[in-house]
């Protein structure tokens, strides 16, 4: 499993690059949810895989006995999983907003605000 | 050449400690301060007397270092310091010796008739009180460059200088000549100013102290240091764009601009020497080498015949000032080049001459100017008939320009002569040098000493208004002080000298300054001078009426160089800008990406490990059936995701691959994380579902060909993902943390289930953090969703 996941995480990576390199507002959105699921993948198999042992102590003891998970790894992703939320919340209404607004779907047509004039 | 041995100085009676007197120089500076921030009160309360107080502070300050005089001419330098950044070796260090005090005196007495001077110049003029306020944090900036004893508080009193400059020198900001070369003068010396930081920091390394005192005895570790030539290179560039050397003397005639006030004070007696002064209080630290020796020679010389030869072709009388002046800088950083004692002698007595005449003249062109409101000498004639004072000043300052007898400047001049006519390899091309500035000085003293206010002429130019006391009373007091340190330099200039001369060469000097030296080589050299310097004056006129046939040379002058550069500059910023600033999200992205990916190459490149893949093909066997299921789930699922032509579907999809990678997180010990991803999957869906018929149906918008390239992107992203995480796990983790939380949950937070414990105590803080950024987000989506369209349909 171990030489299984990190290919599964790189095909995530590229599918979800993929997605957000899209000019449509729609697939922009499905990059992000995917490109956070595959971060946090990511940091999760980086924080090594126990099999079973989930970092809880049994009532029976007063430390954790191994093998147990990681619990620093889970304790990040947890955190990174619910700001993702409030990203994903965030840009889902944010676009529905821009849509209503200007009625575009192209992130091309949103760009001129960052150009300059250039002199001469 | 002979190479000077610098003797190490002993200032044994250096008084570092706190004294009263010398507390006082802090003051001093403080005081400035103030009361530069006060003038424009000052002047809404008083009106046109402001000049009153203005002058009063120089004024009491000349008074101040003049008590001091008799300690510091007795061979102790004063010294006070202010503890500021310790640690670093940064000080508010105020330190005076000869050098410093002749040069303090320079610039709070010739500050004190300047003030007295704008006040008459400038009168009615409604921003008088911003004017007196840049003067004096210029004087006062002068005053803490001078007498800085610290090399990092020397630099920023140098820099406070080139601001200053700046904003006297665009003071009529209404016109837009004034504004472009108050850029220009603070383009080319902030640019040296930058080196000299560089310059500076890299002589205290070398002499691993910023303490001037302490850097004085430590020359030869300086000069044998390796950092020397690079120190070198970087001061020398940041004394000669200050005191307008070739090829950097072009800012310092465009610097006219400024009010005359400001060209006399700055541009002709002070802020242009402090370049002169840097070279000279550093002589002991960094010269004596060839290097040193030849590159001043070289450049100074350059400067002279540069500025003398320009000299005489321009027919307004502040532009002839400027290139007489940029002329005699060159002179003086020639004479610190040689190094010899008699050479840095002549050097000090002809700045000090210089500081006295040209002033002089400065303030005249003013009166001039003011009085009959132009400046072309071509239109001036008969002057003395209706404004005799100024005329009067003008004459006295143009003998001594021209180095006539009775007056200072001829015994500077005697002096160059002496030392330039020393034994030396240059001897006949610095005597040459000096001989052609010696007969151009003489033409121009003719030209606007005498011709203008006593040349033979029926009639004289129209005035607008009769000289002012105001405007008379500095130039004739500065040209008397020129005649009487002539008359008198036993008494008045040779004890300052001298220890201005031993802060230099580092042993005390016994030099004495006399007017009569008898009938010599050097007298008979001098008469000479004055003889030519009559023929280049009646040929004057005709030179300049040739002066437009070398307009052409000046199309390669650096100043057309630095103006092409200010301008490339800017239109470079702007393509540049316009090309990696474009717009499109997508470039961003692309950008951010490929530079990651690079970087991540570059650092694996060379000692990058290697990635052991034969081992790990045996783990293949130990993968569980219902792990290889989820990923034969996910990788369809991502296929059906873009083959999908439907907004529904594809959510769904997102749904699928969610839930799988929750699955994954329970079968590896992680239930809580994947509750988590259960719930938040399900939120997401559900937002997507509500708002969905708000949201844009699918379309293609991308060419087929762009897409390749961002497939590729993609692609090269991912692989670098994985190589990253299999390079990774080749390492055992190495982490006490686990074990710490292990052992801690329970008996120090109470709970069974670690990573809450982690979430809830250990890292609290963090999670608060956490749900200040969910509700920070929730506002956000409040905001936008109660949001009203305007009027205008745009909200």
């Amino acid at each position: 499993m171990e030489v299984i996941l990190p290919f599964l995480i790189g095909i995530l990576f590229t599918s979800s690059l993929y997605l957000i390199l899209h000019r449509h507002f729609f697939k922009l959105i499905l990059g992000l949810i995917l490109f956070g699921l595959a971060t946090n993948l990511f940091l999760f198999v980086i924080g090594r895989l126990t099999r079973g042992g989930s970092a809880i102590i049994p009532k029976t003891e007063d430390m954790a006995v191994e093998p147990f998970a990681d619990p620093v790894p889970q304790a990040l992703l947890l955190t990174a999983i619910v700001i993702g939320f409030g990203i994903q919340a965030f840009s889902i209404v944010l676009i529905k907003r821009v849509y209503q607004s200007f009625g575009t779907n192209d992130l091309d047509d949103m760009n001129t605000t960052d150009q300059i004039e250039e002199k001469e | 050449m002979r190479r000077k041995v610098l003797n190490v100085i002993s200032y044994e009676k250096t008084r570092d400690t706190f004294t009263n007197e010398a507390f006082l120089m802090f003051l001093a500076i403080l005081a400035g301060l103030l009361f530069a921030f006060a003038a424009p009160f000052l002047y809404r309360w008083l009106g046109r007397w402001v000049y009153v107080p203005m002058a009063l502070l120089p004024f009491c300050i000349f008074l101040y270092l003049l008590s001091l005089a008799p300690a510091v001419l007795a061979g102790s330098p004063l010294g006070e310091v202010q503890k500021w950044a310790p640690s670093l070796g940064i000080n508010l260090h105020f330190y005076l010796d000869g050098l410093s005090l002749l040069f303090a005196l320079l610039i709070t007495g010739f500050g004190t008739l300047i003030m007295v001077y704008a006040g008459g110049y400038l009168k009615g003029n409604s921003l008088l009180g911003r004017f007196y306020l840049y003067l004096t944090l210029f004087m006062t900036a002068m005053l803490g460059l001078v007498l800085s004893g610290n090399l990092i508080s020397l630099f920023i009193f140098w820099e406070l200088t080139s601001i200053s400059s700046y904003l006297l020198i665009g003071f009529g900001h209404e016109q837009e000549s004034s504004r472009n070369s108050a850029l220009q003068a603070l383009l080319v010396t902030g640019l040296g100013g930058l080196a000299l930081m560089a310059g500076l920091i890299l002589v205290g390394m070398a002499g691993e102290t910023y303490t001037l005192s302490e850097l004085l005895t430590r020359g030869d570790m300086v000069t044998s240091h390796a950092l020397y030539l690079p120190a070198l290179v970087l001061v020398l560039l940041g004394a000669f764009t200050k005191s307008a050397q070739f090829p950097f003397h072009f800012w310092l005639p465009n610097a006219m601009a400024a009010p005359t006030p400001v060209s006399a004070y700055l541009h002709s007696a002070t802020m242009v020497k402090a370049g002169v002064y840097l070279l000279a209080r550093l002589t002991p630290v960094m010269g004596g080498t060839e290097v040193w020796q030849y590159t001043l020679m070289i450049v100074g010389g350059i400067t002279t015949l540069l500025g003398a030869w320009l000299a005489l072709q321009h027919s307004d009388l502040k532009a002839i000032l400027a290139y007489t002046t940029i002329s005699a800088l060159g002179l003086l950083v020639t004479m610190t080049g040689i190094g010899t004692a008699p050479a840095l002698e002549a050097m000090l007595v002809f700045l000090l001459a210089h500081a006295l005449y040209k002033g002089t003249l400065f303030l005249v062109a003013g009166n001039v100017d003011h009085a009959t409101g132009t400046r072309d000498i071509k239109q001036l004639y008969g002057l003395a008939r209706s404004i005799r004072p100024t005329a009067i000043a003008a004459l006295l300052a143009g003998f001594s320009m021209a180095g006539v007898l009775p007056f200072f400047g001829f015994i500077g001049k005697e002096l160059v002569y002496e030392a330039v006519l020393e034994e030396s390899p240059l001897r006949w091309m610095l005597f040459a040098v000096s001989f052609f500035s010696g007969m151009v000085f003489v033409a121009v003293a003719l030209l606007i000493g005498f011709r203008i206010f006593w040349g033979r002429s029926q009639l004289s130019t129209p005035l607008q208004h009769p000289d002012k006391a105001l405007l008379y009373l500095p130039p004739v007091v500065l040209s008397l002080v020129g005649l009487l340190f002539g008359l008198l330099p036993g008494l008045l200039a040779t004890p300052i000298l001298r220890r201005a001369a031993q802060a230099m060469l580092g042993e005390e000097q016994v030099f004495e300054l006399a007017l009569w030296h008898g009938f010599n080589l050097v007298l008979g050299l001098s008469l000479l001078t004055i003889a030519l310097g009559y023929v280049v004056y009646r040929f004057s006129g005709s030179l300049q009426s040739h002066a437009n046939r070398f307009e052409r040379l000046y199309l390669f002058g650096p100043d057309k160089l630095y103006q092409h550069a200010v301008k490339g500059l800017i239109t470079g910023a702007t393509k540049i800008t316009a090309t990696i600033q474009n717009g499109y999200l997508r470039n961003y992205i692309v950008t951010i990406v490929i530079t990651h990916i690079l970087l991540l190459a570059l650092s694996l490149w060379k000692d990058g490990p290697a990635l052991e893949m034969s081992y790990r093909l045996e783990q293949l066997s130990d993968i569980r059936l219902y792990e290889l299921v989820l990923i034969l789930l996910v990788i369809p699922a991502l296929i059906f995701l873009f083959q999908s032509r439907s907004r529904l579907t594809s959510i769904a999809i997102m749904g699928i691959i969610g839930y799988s990678i929750a699955l994954f997180y329970i079968l590896f010990g992680a239930p809580d994380v994947a509750a988590t991803q259960l719930l938040i999957e399900t939120l997401t869906v559900v937002i997507f579902v509500l708002i969905l018929h708000k949201l844009p149906a699918f379309q293609y918008l991308t060419h087929a060909r762009e897409r390749y390239k961002y497939v590729l992107v993609s692609i090269a992203f991912g692989a670098a993902m994985t190589y990253i995480i299999l390079l990774v796990k080749q390492y055992p983790l190495d982490s006490p943390l686990k074990a710490y939380y292990g052992e801690n949950s329970y008996l120090l937070g109470q709970g069974r289930n670690i990573v809450n414990v982690i979430l809830v105590d250990f890292r609290a803080l963090d999670t608060l953090g956490e749900i200040v950024v969910l509700a920070v987000a929730a506002v956000g989506i409040v905001a936008m969703l109660k949001l009203r369209m305007q009027k205008g349909g745009k909200p």
